[in-house]
């Protein structure tokens, strides 16, 4: 195996960069710190963001969904002018039920067929609501803007699910849906089911009618019927999205923060995904504090301790050394508290890294300010990218 | 509980539940979405279907759809129904035909355990933000595909439930950061208008500590030669660098929960963040006394729907 690839290579050379990880670590902002960058290298990029935060989503020009690329002001992010001027950057909002229903009118045979699956009531159950449908639509969206050409580099931020993986899954949960052998018998005339199905499948409808309705049987069988002749589609574009992510030229970051469970997430996915043939190309560690020296946390403790005892030493003859002496006390009580969560956090980043193989690292200070403008994003990126050389 | 990924919404569920305990009140904790490390914080092994107790007066389980979906069936007469489901996988093909199903059918379980009066407080631990409003949303959306039947039923005793601010309410924990509050801000209107759910106070996780006056590296060594103690230059540039970012963050934050406070007209309870490596016991007994301690000082309208079984 070569040596394993930096930040640089993947935002210089990657055609497609998954942005994962679980809530609350960054990941959209890391994703539009990716896009910005390429596009500073002069890359046409642009980022699909998911639910990202309002003033990211001011600052990237999106105010609301949008489900085509929106080209932001080169002014904006290149104030400078030094990005090459083949750099651009497009961002958009990911709006899952739009992406669905033109995936439906791709892969229908005329605006009937199209119209019969939009209005049904099944149909925007699972086009919005779903579970795994927003993942399987950020996926979708990835594949169509590939199609279409012309991007450079395609960044995706990837939903907040628990269950982080749900997105690489995602595509076949429709298929496998379309395969299941009830719902075939489903798509018999109506009602003839109920007369042609086998005792087994008669039973398992009549429960399902028991617990939830005929009306709901229906409205599947609907479906079923309006979907016909399009499940081939459907499957063949499924898999053409899992190879178009196992290909070479897509890259997957993990994004984390020092936290224990973060970063035990961050591991578990990077396992994961390498036991899928995906490796994972970088680890972005966000939010770290600072380290404020080298001494250890006992030892100030103790010193936080001999001084609060000087201050009850001091306390009955002077007002004033007793007032100095819990000052600085207090001073080494905080000075211990951030060293003990700089240790824990380079613990928690040691253990991720070990675990991450060959994967670049990198890790992003705690900012004292919220990341949403392009100054921030490039600031951000100072930290992952080897412009300023800051890169593990 | 409710709130956004990374705010720590395990840790305050948890010091609620030890608050509500320290007032002899028993407590269900009831988790919803897998592994947290809740059962950690009492410093006990993962929580399972069956319960627990976590310490004395709170208990805690999970909670799956699959498991709600058996004792419901079962509960109401179709046990050979539920065996038959469970067998098939009907679940999962029936749920994604209707969305919200598994939803309706841990919230129908949890409205249960309420009439049942399994504990005087139950305390469910929720989904992340987003899905804590599809979460709590499932019954109405559900109405709307299913309109008889028992889960029909189920959606409208669990909307009843609620509803009622006598029976339940949504505590909201974030952080005192820019993104977490906005979001907590959309998430509260959003239970409001959507479900009508009655709010607790806000819960404000992770605040530093009030850390005095700054001063500068002469002011520490001009502290140490008063006391005359030996202060080298560079523990004193870390001592000031370290008192200098608490004290930067400290104001960021006050600026966020006031902005908070400003947006949303509820009361807060701010608790600390605690230096100390990872949540045992010993630091949610510290946080329920914080906890305790606040809600006594509230106002006394809002302070009874906190603590009221």
């Amino acid at each position: 195996m070569s040596e394993g690839v930096s930040f640089d290579d993947i935002v210089r050379d990657r055609h497609i960069v998954v942005c994962c990880g679980t809530g609350g670590v960054g990941k959209t902002t890391v994703a539009a710190v990716f896009a910005a960058e390429g596009a500073r290298r002069g890359r046409n990029a642009v980022v699909v963001t998911i639910d990202p935060a309002k003033r990211l989503a001011n600052t990237l020009g999106l105010d609301a969904l949008s489900n085509t690329p929106r080209e932001i002001d080169r002014q904006r992010w290149d104030p400078a002018g030094t990005a090459p001027p083949g750099g651009r950057l497009s961002a958009l909002m990911l709006d899952t039920k739009s992406t669905f229903d033109h995936l439906v009118a791709t892969y229908a045979a005329d605006d009937d067929q199209t119209q019969r699956i939009l209005s049904n009531r099944f149909y925007r159950n699972v086009s919005t609501a779903l579970s795994g449908t927003q993942e399987y639509m950020a996926m979708e969206k990835l594949y169509e803007l590939h199609e279409q050409g012309g991007y450079d580099l395609i960044v995706v931020d990837t939903p907040p699910t628990r269950h982080a993986l749900d997105f690489l899954d995602a595509p076949r949960r429709l298929t496998r849906l379309l395969d299941n052998r009830i719902f075939r018998l489903l798509m018999m005339p109506t009602r003839a089911y109920l007369r042609f199905a086998s005792a087994a499948v008669q039973r398992f409808l009549r429960t399902v009618s028991r617990v939830v309705g005929t009306e709901v049987v229906d409205d599947v069988v609907a479906f079923f019927r309006a979907f016909e002749g399009m499940e081939e589609g459907f499957r063949n574009r499924a898999t053409s999205v899992l190879a178009l992510l196992a290909e070479p030229s897509s890259s997957f970051v993990v994004v984390s923060s020092p936290r224990r469970d973060a970063v035990e997430e961050a591991a578990f996915f990077a396992e994961r995904l390498a036991e899928s043939d995906i490796p994972v190309e970088g680890l972005i560690v966000n939010r770290v504090h600072p380290a404020f020296g080298d001494e250890g946390v006992e030892g100030l403790r103790a010193r936080a301790e001999a001084l609060a005892g000087k201050h009850l030493d001091a306390a009955p003859a002077t007002g004033d050394g007793a007032a100095s002496a819990r000052r600085l006390a207090e001073l080494y009580t905080n000075l211990a508290d951030f060293r003990q969560v700089a240790e824990r956090e380079r613990h928690h980043m040691a253990g991720v890294k070990a675990r991450a193989g060959r994967a670049a690292v990198a890790y992003v200070p705690f900012l004292s300010r919220d990341v949403y403008d392009f100054d921030a994003l490039a600031e951000v990126g100072g930290h992952v990218f080897s412009r300023h050389a800051r890169v593990d | 509980m409710a709130g956004k990924g990374g705010v720590g919404k395990t840790t305050v569920t948890a010091t609620l539940a030890a608050t509500a305990a320290g007032a002899g009140l028993s407590v269900l904790i009831v988790e919803v979405e897998g592994k947290s490390g809740l059962a950690a914080c009492f410093g006990q092994a993962p929580l399972g279907y069956e319960e627990t107790e976590l310490a004395p007066g709170v208990r805690g389980r999970t909670l799956t759809p699959d498991e709600a979906l058996v004792d419901y069936l079962e509960a109401h007469g179709m046990r050979r129904i539920s065996k038959r489901l469970a067998r098939s996988g009907a679940l999962d093909i029936v749920s994604s035909a209707v969305p919200g199903m598994k939803d309706i059918l841990v919230l129908g379980k949890v409205k249960s355990l309420e009439q049942n009066r399994a504990a005087d407080v139950i305390l469910i631990d929720a989904p992340a933000a987003g899905h804590a409003i599809t979460f709590l949303m499932s019954p109405r959306g559900l109405g709307d595909a299913v309109r008889v039947g028992p889960i029909s039923r189920q959606s409208t005793e669990v909307m009843e439930m609620l509803a009622d601010p006598e029976r339940c309410q949504v505590i909201l924990v974030t952080v005192p950061e820019e993104t977490p509050v906005n979001e907590l801000v959309d998430t509260a209107f959003q239970l409001e208008d959507r479900i009508g759910v009655q709010l607790g106070p806000a819960v404000v996780n992770a605040c530093y500590p009030d850390p005095g006056v700054p001063e500068s590296v002469d002011d520490v060594q001009q502290l140490a030669d008063e006391l005359g103690v030996f202060v080298s230059p560079r523990e004193a540039g870390d001592l000031v660098a370290a008192a200098g970012f608490r004290r930067e963050r400290f104001v960021l934050q006050q600026q966020q929960a006031d902005r908070l406070a400003a947006r949303l007209p509820l009361p807060q309870v701010r608790l600390p963040f605690l230096f100390t490596a990872e949540l045992g016991p010993p630091e949610i007994e510290v946080l329920a006394a914080t906890f305790a301690a606040q809600v006594d000082a509230l106002p006394e309208s809002s302070r009874g729907r906190v603590t009221v079984p």
